[in-house]
């Protein structure tokens, strides 16, 4: 009974380590989404703002100038979408390719210049690093029964990150559903027209959403790279911004289903990696690449409709074209 | 330029020094590209007072309007609200000068509660809820002073169209407009909506808000405004008071009395029965019947005009005879083949049937802009064995029907390979109306087939309609120019949100009397007893 | 529109935007070089000298280039109908995945003849099959074919994987690789059909796909401009409409045409598998589906232009090789940021120079010439 518990909180810390970028990155997502730009350079921005906060960190020490420095590269990618999207009225899909593209060949130039360790960044120090935070009196719980590991090892114990995460998602929905600006986001991913005529800039909401899923994205990508690891290794985020994104959808592009998706997605591949090689009884052993495919087969279920409807917000990736 | 430039711009009775008109336009002139769209338009409206702008679809009465809303920046002349000049460059700048806008096409957001729209770009700061409360105030205000509520929690999307209106009046209002906007707001209503929209702007105008009301119904004009101005082909011809003017006037200001083509036809010799429809409704998504319970036939050497004003049904008439839409009750028979909804004819099919459609947009059904015109020329003839060797398209077969299409229909330039979309309106439609024609079909359907076309190919095109007639073809003809279902028609049936109001031989016809029909200047008793005893008269 | 700008004329769509936009990703990558600390232009040097500079150089660029013809001719006809194919990758993988099961099922059964044009059917019917899915998904059921094709390649990674490690594998051995086919089942190497003519060329992966690559680009171009269903296809791509009036079901046409760029980009698989390596492993397509998106946008969707943008990107990738060999601190991913660059400036901000150029031919027509003011 005991095994099967302590075996259920360490699932879930895992899950909680591992749902933590993509908690961050749908909710980046989500901002841009539901402004009507579609965003599959999730995936992109990830990487680059990895690269840069390990880069940062390796250079400086400093896990809050890595941080920066994530944050500040990866808006600076939000705001090339845009500019392509918003104001050139480019082909969103087209313009998240090429950001994806650009960005996993340029990490590596780049890392290959700087460090000469074959595209990665030097092992980083644990203080350039963020590290797991202990919560007061952990260690005095340890012996409790069930709420001690629950304490020590879900509660306590996990770098600022996790709990900065944690918080983006209330916050998100508060900005979504609480403020002037969350009223206008939404509408204008619906009915840009209403918000044009309404007196509102469309392409000032758009590019605002985008920076914010610039600014998310930023700290996602230094979680992955200097908090669950100690450096940048090529092609790091190894799909984690579709995960995201199909959390996103998988959410309804709503931020608590989405969280809730994220969790899912994350349950999934901390089993994943569990269940390596072990056989359960009656169904004999289960496929890991099954485990690992679920999100993405998940989602195009959803998409065609077969569990719910996802709903799209109604104006997304189309131009907006202001006549004169 | 009309000899009726009106002249009846302000105040004529002199007396005491007015208070200036809420709105003054002065010579706006506003093209797209070619298309002149207002042309040295001048207006002035009355404040506290219903002011109809009325005018055929087209006439530019929409976007004087949205000049006036700061939607388009006009190329030339002034604005003055309250007499004062201003200038209009967006659409917030308008809300700041007290105008609001209800447009056709309503601007909300569906997936928002009512007061989430009225709220939209009005917020009173950053957070949501104190914005929401006030709305909430002000709305319960508004709800007592005109009649005018809807529930603030509803979902916009599930409210119906006489709702959603109101939102939008609302929204107007909260932003503190005194001057109010409305483009064609009754085309979606019901007549007791339509009434109740009527009351609320009395109401408004009761209490000091101006009311701009665009809209091509006369019988609202005469309902409910104080002053009417008529527009025609961007061009504002005439300006009236209400009270000293009828429909009859208004009809004809509206049609405008053009040249009157001549045409040398023969009387038509009717054949047998190529196309019949029998209680055929086609209901659109919504399960808004957008074409009612129509019954026609057309016969083999003849042509049947329909005349009405556009947006009435004529379009869901073409589709559905031409197989793009099914209906969904009565039945049609094309050449002798039986549809209904259960079996339902495809545009292929119909092709082969030997219907030919010339379709009202041009642009976007009858050919392909960005392929050349030698391409757009098969465009739903690709299949045809003559076009094809096995499986490949026979490029000099097609360049030679383009050419030749080209040569008999004298399509300007001759250039099989040049791109569509760079021939002129009239050429683009000579090439549709060559490639439809030249197989001979049995049944030609055609819409709106001389808009946007220069007079001369308009003559040409006429002509071709008529030699088409006189080798035994039955040809359908919509139009919304008077004129030219005058010109053309054998018979002539008039249609009236989705129905068919009347019917008239191409004899007895005059424009006086279709136009009074197609504004639905009579009321709807007048419209049943004048439709059976025309009927009757028919032969 | 603004009175300031000129219609433009044709050959400055066809000829000089698309020239300014490569100029663009180009001139960006060469800045990124110098960031670095190198000589873009000795790069260049480099990359043409290995890449084009002799005969194992200019094998090695043409078998890259097999790949992208397939990639982006796939890529290109969806364009054609209005449809962004994403999914090259993983209809490539499943197309490989199609050249390896029939092959170890038949290599010792049939002889070479038979061989070769059911293993070609084989992979079309693979790669066609992963895309038929997403397609009747978008046509019939509402989903985003990008969306989908997405999925439908991670789908495609964790299923090869699966079949690789646990199927698949030649028993005992421990990286995750099928046995391998009999010689009988090998697509010739190029230098061996011209060694047998008397011509010596060094050994280099070039195989004989790279005829059936240009093949695909004579029947893509046929299907495109001179049947009727490339026409069919057009009309859908250009206006939903008009297909619908024309008598055309938009739907099968979507499913029909992802069901033909799935099997041009499964083709990658024959180039590959039945060309190169001879078995099945994994991570053959090493992202050649995602390269089809650059050539195709480069290439402007016509066969023409994506033989000559495959062909860049073939030197470019030979080239990076030779370049990351020569210069220690560069790598061939510098080809992977052009790759980027070019998709950016050719894809996404493809308008962007449109508006200065309509400004300055409508200033060269005013000056130009005033008569025309008044025609």
């Amino acid at each position: 009974m005991e095994d099967i518990f302590v075996f259920a909180v360490q699932t879930l810390d895992a899950t909680l380590r591992v749902s933590t970028p993509l908690i961050l990155a749908a909710m980046a997502g989500l901002f841009s989404e539901r402004s009507g730009i579609i965003d599959i350079s999730l995936e992109g921005k990830m990487l680059a703002a990895a690269f840069a906060s390990a880069a940062t960190a390796a250079v400086t020490g400093s896990p809050w100038l890595a941080l920066a420095a994530a944050m500040i590269t990866s808006l600076f990618l939000a705001l090339l979408h845009g500019f392509a999207c918003i104001t050139h009225r480019g082909n969103h899909v087209v313009s998240g390719v090429a950001i994806n593209i650009l960005v996993s060949g340029l990490t590596i130039v780049l890392g290959i210049a700087w460090f000469a360790q074959g595209g990665q960044t030097p092992l980083l120090k644990a203080d350039a690093r963020f590290r797991p935070i202990e919560w007061p009196g952990a260690q005095a719980m340890e012996g409790v029964p069930f709420l001690g590991p629950l304490y020590e090892e879900l509660i306590s114990g996990h770098n600022i990150l996790v709990y900065v995460a944690l918080l983006v998602v209330p916050l998100t929905w508060w900005v979504v559903y609480r403020s002037r600006f969350g009223l206008r986001l939404r509408a204008v991913g619906e009915n840009p027209l209403a918000v044009d005529t309404a007196g509102i800039s469309v392409a000032f909401l758009r590019y605002r959403a985008v920076a914010i899923c610039g600014l998310l994205c930023g700290i996602a990508g230094t979680y992955i790279a200097i908090a669950q690891n100690a450096g940048f290794i090529r092609e790091m985020t190894a799909g984690q911004g579709y995960i995201a994104l199909a959390a996103m959808i998988f959410g309804k592009w709503r931020p608590l289903p989405a969280l809730g998706a994220c969790l899912m997605f994350g349950l999934l591949d901390a089993i994943s990696i569990r269940l390596q090689g072990v056989s359960i009884a009656g169904i004999g052993e289960v496929p890991v690449q099954l485990i690992q495919a679920l999100p993405y087969i998940m989602t195009v279920v959803l998409l065609a409709g077969f569990i719910g409807k996802a709903v799209a917000p109604k104006a997304i990736g189309v131009p907006f074209v202001k006549e004169r | 330029m009309p000899a009726e430039q009106s002249t009846t711009t302000g105040n004529p009775a002199g007396g005491a020094i007015p208070p200036p008109p809420a709105i003054r336009l002065k010579h706006i002139s506003k093209s797209f590209g070619a298309v002149r769209a207002n042309r040295d338009v001048s207006l002035e409206v009355a404040k506290g007072s219903i002011h109809g702008i009325v005018g055929e679809n087209g006439a530019g009465k929409s976007t004087l309007m949205s000049i006036l809303y700061g939607f388009y920046e006009a190329d030339s002349g002034e604005i003055e609200i309250a007499g004062r000049p201003a200038r209009i460059r967006n659409s917030q700048e308008a809300i700041g000068l007290g105008i609001g806008m209800v447009h056709q096409h309503f601007m909300l957001v569906d997936t928002f509660t009512v007061l989430e729209n009225v709220i939209l770009g009005a917020e009173s700061g950053a957070l949501l809820a104190p914005s929401k409360d006030q709305a909430a105030r002000e709305l319960a205000r508004l709800e007592n002073e005109y009649n005018l509520y809807v529930a603030p929690e509803a979902l916009v999307g599930d409210l119906l169209v006489g709702e959603r209106q109101r939102v939008e009046i609302l929204k107007a209002l909260y932003r503190g407009a005194e001057i109010l906007i409305l483009d064609e707001p009754t085309g979606v209503l019901t007549p007791q909506e339509t009434d109740q929209l009527f009351r609320i702007l009395r109401a408004l105008r009761d209490q000091g808000v101006t009311v701009i009301l665009i809209t091509h119904k006369l019988r609202e004009i005469m309902d409910v405004t104080d002053a009417v101005s008529v527009m025609r082909g961007g061009q504002m011809v005439a300006h009236r008071k209400t009270a000293d003017t009828d429909k009859e006037e208004l009809a004809e200001l509206m049609v405008g009395r053009k040249v009157r083509l001549e045409l040398d036809k023969e009387p038509a010799s009717p054949g047998p029965t190529r196309l019949l429809a029998e209680n055929v409704t086609v209901t659109d998504a919504d399960g808004v019947p957008r074409l009612d319970n129509v019954s026609l036939t057309v016969h083999a050497g003849e042509i049947v005009g329909i005349a009405g004003v556009s947006g009435n049904g004529q379009s869901e008439l073409l589709e559905v005879l031409s197989g793009i839409a099914k209906p969904s009750q009565g039945r049609l028979v094309l050449s002798g083949r039986e549809v209904t909804a259960q079996a339902p004819v495809h545009p292929d099919e119909a092709r082969k049937l030997g219907i030919a459609h010339v379709p009202e947009d041009r642009h976007r059904l009858g050919l392909v802009t960005s392929f050349s015109a030698r391409e757009s020329a098969i465009l739903g003839y690709q299949g045809a064995a003559r076009f094809n060797r096995g499986p490949i398209l026979d490029g000099t077969a097609i360049t030679q029907n383009c050419s030749s299409l080209m040569e008999q229909f004298d399509v300007r330039p001759p250039d099989p390979w040049l791109r569509s979309g760079g021939f002129s309106g009239g050429n683009q439609q000579k090439l549709i109306l060559a490639r439809e024609m030249s197989p001979h079909p049995e049944v030609l359907l055609v819409g709106q087939p001389t808009r946007g076309v220069d007079i001369g190919a308009i003559e040409f095109i006429h002509r071709q309609l008529v030699a088409r007639r006189d080798a035994g073809c039955a040809v359908l003809l919509v139009s919304v120019e008077l004129d030219e279902i005058l010109a053309l028609s054998d018979r002539i049936l008039v249609m009236f949100e989705g129905r068919i109001v009347g019917e008239l031989t191409g004899a007895e016809a005059d424009e006086r009397r279709i136009g009074l029909m197609m504004a639905n200047a009579m009321d709807s008793s007048e419209h049943a007893t004048a439709g059976s005893t025309m009927t009757e008269q028919a032969p | 529109m603004s009175a300031a700008r000129a219609p433009l004329p044709r050959w400055v769509d066809i000829v000089l935007i698309p020239i300014i936009n490569i100029a663009m990703a180009l001139f960006v990558s060469g800045l990124i070089i110098l960031a670095i600390g190198e000589n873009p232009i000795e790069a260049v040097g480099i990359m043409l000298q290995g890449a084009v500079g002799y005969d194992g150089g200019i094998g090695y660029t043409l078998y890259y280039t097999t790949n992208f013809i397939f990639t982006g001719l796939a890529v290109a006809l969806a364009f054609h109908a209005g449809l962004f194919n994403i999914g090259g990758e993983g209809q490539a993988y499943i197309g490989g995945l199609g050249v390896g099961l029939f092959l170890l099922a038949f290599d010792s059964v049939l002889p070479f003849v038979f061989l070769l044009p059911l293993t070609i059917l084989a992979c079309a019917a693979f790669g066609g099959a992963w895309a038929f899915i997403p397609a009747y998904l978008q046509a019939y059921r509402g989903s985003h074919i990008v969306i989908t094709t997405i999925m439908f390649n991670f789908i495609a990674s964790a299923l090869m994987v699966y079949l690789m490690v646990n199927i698949l594998i030649e028993p005992g051995s421990m990286s995750p690789e099928s046995r391998d086919f009999m010689e009988s089942a090998h697509l010739p190497f190029v230098h061996d059909v011209l060694g047998g003519l008397g011509i010596s060329m060094v050994a280099t992966p070039l195989n004989l796909s790279v005829i059936w690559a240009a093949i695909c680009c004579v029947l893509v171009w046929i299907y495109v401009w001179h049947t009727r269903w490339g026409y069919e296809l057009r009309t859908v791509g250009q206006s939903e409409k008009a297909a619908v009036y024309a008598g055309v079901n938009p739907s099968r046409v979507v499913v029909v045409t992802m069901c033909l760029s799935g099997a041009l980009a499964g083709f990658v698989g024959l180039n590959e598998i039945m060309g190169v390596h001879h078995r099945l492993l994994l991570n053959f397509t090493a992202g050649y589906g995602f390269t089809g998106i650059a050539v195709a946008l480069m290439g402007r969707n016509h066969p023409v232009g994506v033989i000559l943008a495959s062909l860049l990107f073939g030197i470019l990738y030979q080239g990076g090789a030779e370049l990351a060999f020569e210069i220690p601190r560069m790598t061939r991913e510098i080809v992977v940021t052009i790759q980027g660059l070019v998709i950016l400036f050719s894809g996404a901000l493809a308008y962007m120079a449109r508006p200065w150029l309509e400004r300055l031919f409508a200033m060269l027509h005013r000056s130009g010439s005033p008569a025309m003011e008044r025609a």
